[in-house]
C-alpha cells in the first residue's frame, strides 16, 4: 500500500516535471536570444539599428541598420496577406457552407496535405515556376517581392482555411436557419449572418497565416532575390528578416553575428506581439 | 451548414436575378475554391511530373561525391533524427499532455501558463528555433553542429505538437473508462497507463506521425545546428557529427543551381514521404474517433 502511494506521487511529479519543459523552454529560448543579441543592439545603438537603412556589416566602419529587412518583411506579408486571406476564406466559406460530402472527403485531405509540404519544396517550386512566371510577364529578373508574396500567400491558404473553416462551422447552425427564414439567400445568410458571428475566429486564422508568412524562411530566399537595401518596388528584389539571419550566419563574427542574433530579437519580438494579438482573439472566441 | 432548402436551377437563377450581390459572392467563393485547388493541382502535378523520371538508382548509393550527388546518406541521416528526437520529444509532449489532461485541476495557474507557453512555442518560427539551437545546444551546451544538437532542437520544436494533439486525445476518451477502473480498485496511475493511454493512442499516433512530418520537412533549424555534412554518421561519437537531413539536402542541391534535376528528384521523394505521413495521421485520428464513439 505504500508502495503504491509512493509510485503514485513519484509518477505524479514526472508528469509534473513534464509539464513544466515547456515553459523551460519558452524562458530559455528568450533569455539566449535576448543575452546575446541585445548587447550589440545597445553597442549599435537601438535606433541605428532598428531605423538604419545601411546594412553593409562588410564596410569600414560597418553599418548594421536592418530597417530594409524589416520593411522587406512587412512588405512580403502584406503581399501574401492580399492574396492569402481573401482566397483562404472563401475557400473556407466553400467547404464549410458549399461543399457536397462528397468533395469534402477530398479537398480536406488536400488542403491538409498542402500544410504538410516542406517549405523547401515551397521554394524550390517558387523557383523553377513562379520567378520565371514573373520574369515573363512583368520582366526583370523574377526574384522579386511580387514572386515572395505570391509564394508565400500560397503557403499560408492551409492555416488560413483550416482555422476559419472550423471557426465557421462553430456558429450555430439556428443563426444559419433563422437568416434563411426571414428570407435572406444562402449567401447573404452565410456573408452576413455566419461570418460576422465567427469575426474572432477568423481574425485569429489571419493573424496565424501573418505569424506563418512573417516566419518563413527557406521558401522566401530560394524567390526573393535577397538584396540588403530597401524595397525599391515590386519587381525588385528584397530581403527578409528571416533571410538575413540563414544568408549571413554562416560566416558571420563578432559584431556583425551578434547583429543577425539582434535580428533575431526583432523577429521574436515580432511573433510575440503576433501570438498576443493571437491570443486576444482566442479568448474572444471563449 | 448543409443548405436546408432545396431549390431547382431555374429557382436559382430567379433569385440570382433579384438578388446580384448574392451571385457575386456565390462566383467569388467559386473562383477561390477553383484558384484553391488549382494551385494544389498544379503544385502537386508539376513536383510528381518533373520529378519522377529524373529518381535514378545512382542517386541512392552510400556514398555522396560531387559527381553524384547522393541522397542516401541525407536520407539514413533524415531517419536517425527523426527517431532521436522522438525519444526526446515524444515521451516528454505525452507526460505534459497526461499531467494537463489527467493530474491538473481545470483553471488552475499552472495549466494556463503551460497553455500559452506551448502556444508560443508554436508560433515561434523555425529560424529562431535555429538561432536558439546555435547559441544554447551548439555553443553554450558545447555539442558544436552535431547530430544531437539539431535533434534537441527539433524535439523543443514540435513538442507544443505532440501535446496539444496527445491532450485531446486523453480528454476524448470517455470519463465512464476512468470510473470503470477506478471502480475496480486501480489507482490513478494504473488506470492512466493500462486504461486511459491505450484509448487515446491512435490520436497520440496521429500527433506524433504530425511530428515526424514537420521534422522531415524542417531545414531552416537544421542548416546551423545539425550542419551540412553529406555523410552517415560513424563510431562511438556519432552523435557529435555533423549531418545533413533531406530538407537541407535539397537545400543544398537547389540554391546551389547545378544540380536542378536532383532537386526535382528529392522534391518528390519529400513529397510522397509527406502525403504518405498525414494519410497515415489522419487514418490513426480517425480509427480513434471511431473506437471512442
Amino acid at each position: 500500500m505504500f508502495m503504491t502511494k509512493y509510485k503514485e506521487s513519484i509518477m505524479k511529479a514526472v508528469f509534473f516535471t513534464a509539464a513544466c519543459i515547456s515553459i523551460l523552454a519558452v524562458a530559455l529560448i528568450c533569455l539566449f536570444l535576448f543575452i546575446n543579441g541585445v548587447p550589440a543592439i545597445a553597442k549599435i545603438g537601438i535606433f541605428d539599428f532598428v531605423l538604419g537603412t545601411t546594412w553593409k556589416p562588410a564596410n569600414t566602419p560597418p553599418s548594421f541598420g536592418i530597417m530594409p529587412m524589416i520593411v522587406g518583411s512587412i512588405c512580403v506579408t502584406a503581399g501574401a496577406a492580399l492574396f492569402g486571406i481573401p482566397t483562404g476564406v472563401l475557400t473556407a466559406v466553400f467547404m464549410a457552407a458549399y461543399s457536397p460530402k462528397r468533395i469534402y472527403r477530398i479537398l480536406k485531405p488536400a488542403v491538409n496535405l498542402l500544410a504538410g509540404i516542406p517549405s523547401i519544396v515551397y521554394g524550390f517550386f517558387g523557383l523553377v515556376v513562379i520567378v520565371p512566371f514573373v520574369r515573363e510577364t512583368f520582366g526583370g529578373t523574377g526574384s522579386s517581392m511580387l514572386a515572395a508574396s505570391i509564394l508565400l500567400g500560397i503557403m499560408i491558404l492551409p492555416t488560413i482555411i483550416g482555422v476559419s473553416e472550423s471557426a465557421i462551422r462553430a456558429v450555430p447552425q439556428s443563426y444559419y436557419e433563422g437568416a434563411l427564414a426571414l428570407g435572406a439567400s444562402h449567401e447573404r445568410s452565410i456573408f452576413f449572418v455566419m461570418l460576422p458571428a465567427a469575426k474572432s475566429g477568423i481574425m485569429a486564422a489571419v493573424v496565424l497565416g501573418i505569424g506563418r508568412a512573417i516566419g518563413e524562411t527557406m521558401a522566401v530566399i530560394m524567390v526573393a532575390g535577397n538584396q540588403a537595401r530597401m524595397p525599391a518596388g515590386f519587381l525588385k528584389g528584397v530581403r527578409t528578416l528571416t533571410a538575413n539571419i540563414i544568408i549571413e550566419m554562416g560566416y558571420a563574427a563578432e559584431l556583425h553575428r551578434e547583429a543577425l542574433i539582434g535580428t533575431g530579437v526583432v523577429l521574436l519580438v515580432f511573433i510575440l506581439v503576433i501570438n498576443l494579438l493571437l491570443s486576444v482573439f482566442k479568448r474572444r472566441t471563449g | 451548414m448543409e443548405p436546408i432548402n432545396k431549390r431547382t436551377l431555374r429557382q436559382k437563377l430567379k433569385a440570382c436575378k433579384r438578388s446580384p450581390l448574392s451571385l457575386v459572392l456565390f462566383l467569388l467563393v467559386m473562383i477561390s475554391t477553383i484558384l484553391t485547388t488549382g494551385i494544389l493541382l498544379f503544385l502537386t502535378g508539376y513536383i510528381v511530373i518533373k520529378g519522377i523520371p529524373n529518381i535514378k538508382p545512382e542517386l541512392f548509393q552510400w556514398e555522396y561525391n560531387t559527381s553524384n550527388v547522393s541522397l542516401m546518406p541525407a536520407l539514413i541521416n533524415t531517419i536517425i533524427m527523426t527517431v532521436i528526437s522522438l525519444v526526446i520529444a515524444a515521451p516528454i509532449g505525452i507526460f505534459s499532455a497526461i499531467y494537463l489532461a489527467e493530474y491538473a485541476k481545470s483553471g488552475s495557474r499552472l495549466v494556463g501558463i503551460v497553455r500559452i507557453t506551448a502556444e508560443t512555442l508554436s508560433g515561434i518560427p523555425s529560424i529562431v528555433y535555429g538561432l536558439f539551437g546555435l547559441l544554447f545546444f551548439v555553443t553554450a551546451v558545447g555539442w558544436g553542429m552535431s547530430l544531437i544538437a539539431g535533434a534537441f532542437t527539433l524535439s523543443i520544436m514540435i513538442l507544443p505538437l505532440i501535446m496539444r494533439t496527445s491532450e485531446e486525445a486523453l480528454k476524448a476518451v470517455p470519463n465512464s473508462y476512468r470510473e470503470g477502473s477506478f471502480g475496480l480498485g486501480a489507482g490513478k496511475m494504473r488506470t492512466v497507463f493500462k486504461i486511459v493511454l491505450p484509448s487515446a493512442m491512435p490520436g497520440i499516433l496521429a500527433g506524433i506521425i504530425l511530428g515526424i512530418g514537420r521534422i522531415i520537412g524542417e531545414s531552416a533549424a537544421l542548416i546551423y545546428t545539425a550542419g551540412t555534412v553529406a555523410e552517415i554518421p560513424k563510431g562511438t561519437d556519432f552523435l557529435l557529427d555533423s549531418t545533413r537531413t533531406l530538407s537541407v539536402h535539397m537545400y543544398a542541391l537547389a540554391s546551389e543551381g547545378l544540380y536542378i534535376n536532383q532537386s526535382y528528384a528529392t522534391a518528390v521523394i519529400l513529397f510522397v514521404i509527406v502525403a504518405l505521413i498525414n494519410w497515415l495521421s489522419a487514418f490513426l485520428a480517425k480509427k480513434l474517433s471511431v473506437q471512442l464513439r
